[in-house]
């Protein structure tokens, strides 16, 4: 669907409290468009829940249900459950994660409803840090990244949670970009017609925690994709496919650029870059993403059996 | 009306099940597994039609049960211990979102140092989380709290969740002989659950959002109102429920033998029951001695005891400890009855971790203070062995 195409009604009314050109926002836009207002939002401590104007206001067109930091996978499996009991199972639960309510905190609870077979859609919108305690490392913080747990620069890598939840054998697992809205807006669309829960993992470029400018916040998504640092790609039932640029560059036909037009944009890795360049760590970076397009090749491949 | 001899926690099941909730969510923990084996066991037998979640954590458990209430339907669940400290943060999360969720929780002794044996720091180490808080001293008890729970949580004056608590084994695992009442009166008596409000995709409200310090003690203003009606309305519930049932088990405290007294033991739980045979036995000595058994330690009982304590000695036996402080009942009660006319307070550390107190420990821990053997001022540990220093 192109944008002109999509629905006109808002359900993320304009108001909110976040930064500026923030994708979180924008994403979660496109993604209560692709809904529709049968949905219930399950929003754990995070950017989302903390922008979202203050009482008496509210931005959304959605009953929002604010929830604990690690406890968004248990707030829908009761959710779901009390909606079955009253006969509303057609109404959508979507709980909305940062990365920190993913990754770190709220994996357990994720984990647990998704083994429980909740019929929900777990989003985790992934800006790579905890952004609403001021930018601190996230188990899905790149290699290298500064933040203010990591001045010198992140030194571990970040998790596979794509894997992870594959792992889960969940009917839908997809990555999308905010700056792919298009794909991304037929993944939401996708997740909701499947029963049972799906994953989400939406790449949120967030311009004061990466450190670049806000008007390039589209184009730092789309460099993610173009560098290979972000994949695009579903998984409906176990078979994996890459999608638009990620497929093309899985398939050969475009060759991904090198990893370092991504990093010199951005402040959190300006460390790598001046006052001299940190080759080794630069080069580390670029076989990190090499290694992981093996590793993608061979999703591609093989899938994950959700039987 | 039929009798069930079973154990506590399997009488407690009964319960909930005559209650009707419709999403349980439950992680098993001794001593309180067997109500959610119980439970689980119904729900797949048709014998009750509700949702259960097993969930992979206390922490889940309250934020499943949180977001399901939410929905506006009925919730319970039971825990212990180590699982109610684990829930911490999502008992505040009930208690500010004030929704009228019921739990069970057998007291038990928190560690490391494992052990199963009862033990009320459990339940007190929650008191400031706005849970209204019951300790019963019986399986009977335990039975028509539960039932009695539900009508108060529900009632709109109060929307708070409440906590019953019992001692680990002395009630969850004894066999006692209970009524129990046919499924049309307890019907009768807690219709279902209509709530004051839901999260409804067809009134978009967002539940729980940021909330500025204007507002903020106005909330919990609101939660003390709610405390305060509970107050008033656990005798009147209670009343009714004694009409319907046949059963008064007293207010937010049941007063034994206290009318001609001079000296009151305060005890709750099974501690609770054990002193009224103490009671029993000192009056036979000639000692005027009662008992006030606390129920409920959340709404504070302060009124009722400044009525009881005036020109009377009260004797607190505390089956908790905050450390450093002392026993929260010892305290609590001491700053109640500050400047009742005649009223001094002493009180005992018993039990602590869980060691038994039979009756006659509290025969001569009574026996101390009516010899004046011990001080208002000064808590004494009971039964303390040797240390060996710090
Ligand atoms: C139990 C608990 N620990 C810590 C916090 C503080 N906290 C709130 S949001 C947050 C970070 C959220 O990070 P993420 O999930 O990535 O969302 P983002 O802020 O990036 O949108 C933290 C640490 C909390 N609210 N609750
Ligand atoms: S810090 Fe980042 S994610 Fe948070 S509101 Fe600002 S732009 Fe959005
Ligand atoms: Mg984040």
């Amino acid at each position: 669907m192109a944008i002109k195409d999509l629905p006109r009604e808002e359900l993320m009314h304009p108001g909110a409290g976040s930064c500026p050109a923030c994708t979180d926002l924008l994403t979660l836009r496109m993604t209560l468009k692709a809904l529709g207002p049968k949905t219930v939002l399950v929003t754990p401590a995070s950017c989302t829940a903390s922008v979202a104007c203050g009482y008496p206001k509210t931005p959304f067109g959605v009953p929002v249900l604010t929830m604990a930091f690690a406890a968004g996978g248990a707030a829908a499996s009761g959710a779901v459950a009390a909606l079955h009991r009253l006969g509303e199972d057609d109404v959508n639960v979507v709980v909305w994660a940062g990365d920190g309510g993913t990754y770190d905190i709220g994996l357990q609870s994720m984990s647990g409803a998704m083994e429980r077979g909740t019929n929900f859609i777990f989003v985790c919108y992934n800006n790579e840090i905890y952004s609403n305690t001021g930018v601190q490392r996230s188990g899905a913080t790149p290699f290298g990244a500064w933040t203010t747990t990591t001045w010198k620069g992140k030194v571990d890598q970040r998790k596979d949670m794509p894997a992870i939840m594959l792992a889960h054998r969940l009917p839908y697992v997809a990555t999308a970009s905010a700056s792919y809205i298009e794909d991304l807006y037929r993944k939401v669309q996708k997740a909701a017609s499947i029963r049972g829960p799906k994953y989400l993992e939406f790449h949120i470029p967030c311009a004061p925690g990466w450190r670049f400018p806000m008007e390039r916040t589209i184009e730092m998504g789309r460099l993610a994709v173009e560098t290979g640092a972000w994949a695009l790609f579903e998984a409906d039932d176990g078979k994996v496919e890459f999608n638009l640029r990620s497929k093309q560059i899985l398939d050969g036909k475009t060759q991904r650029k090198p990893i370092e037009e991504y990093l010199e944009l951005q402040g959190r890795f300006a460390h790598l870059f001046r006052p001299e360049r940190d080759e080794e760590a630069l080069a580390g970076i670029q076989q990190f993403i090499d290694r992981e397009w093996e590793r993608y090749k061979q999703l591609a491949a093989c899938g994950m059996s959700v039987g | 009306m039929t009798l069930m001899f079973d154990v506590g926690n399997k009488v407690a099941a009964k319960a909930v099940q005559m209650c009707k909730p419709e999403v349980i969510a439950a992680y098993p923990i001794t001593p309180q597994t067997v109500i959610v084996e119980e439970l689980a066991r119904f729900v797949e037998n048709g014998e009750l039609d509700a949702e259960y979640l097993c969930v992979e954590s206390e922490h889940s458990v309250m934020a499943a049960t949180c977001a399901a209430a939410s929905m506006g339907v009925r919730t319970f669940t039971a825990t212990s211990s180590q699982g109610l400290a684990f829930m911490h943060e999502m008992l505040h999360w009930a208690g500010l979102s004030r929704l009228p969720i019921v739990m069970i929780n057998v007291n038990r002794t928190l560690g490391p140092g494992w052990s199963l044996w009862p033990d009320e720091t459990d339940s007190m180490a929650q008191r400031d989380t706005g849970w209204i808080q019951f300790f019963v001293s019986s399986a009977q008890e335990a039975f028509d709290t539960v039932i009695l729970a539900f009508r108060l949580a529900e009632h709109h004056e109060v929307q708070l969740p409440v906590l019953i608590s019992y001692s680990a084994f002395t009630i969850s695992h004894t066999m006692m002989p209970v009524e129990i009442p046919e499924q049309d009166d307890v019907d009768a008596f807690l219709p279902p659950f209509k709530p004051y409000w839901r999260l409804d995709w067809r009134n978009p409200v967002t539940f729980g959002n940021v909330l500025s310090d204007e507002y903020h003690m106005e909330k919990r203003y609101t939660m003390h109102l709610g405390m305060e009606a509970a107050k008033r309305l656990i005798p009147d519930l209670g009343r009714e429920y004694e009409q319907r049932f046949g059963r008064y088990h007293g207010g937010l405290i049941e007063e034994y033998r206290t009318d001609d007294a001079d000296y009151v033991l305060l005890a709750m739980a099974s501690v609770g029951s054990e002193a009224k045979v103490a009671v029993d036995n000192l009056r036979e000595q000639g000692h005027r001695v009662g008992l006030a058994r606390l129920r409920v330690v959340r709404p504070y009982p302060d009124e009722d005891l400044r009525r009881i304590g005036r020109k009377r000695k009260l004797i607190a036996l505390d089956r908790n400890i905050s450390v450093g402080s002392g026993g929260w009942m010892y305290h609590e009660t001491r700053s109640a009855v500050m400047g009742v006319e005649g009223c001094d307070v002493y009180g005992y550390l018993c039990g602590v971790g869980g060691r038994d107190v039979t009756y006659e420990d509290i025969e001569q821990m009574a026996l101390k203070v009516f010899t004046g053997d011990a001080r208002p001022d000064v808590v004494e540990w009971w039964d303390l062995k040797q240390t060996g220093g710090n």
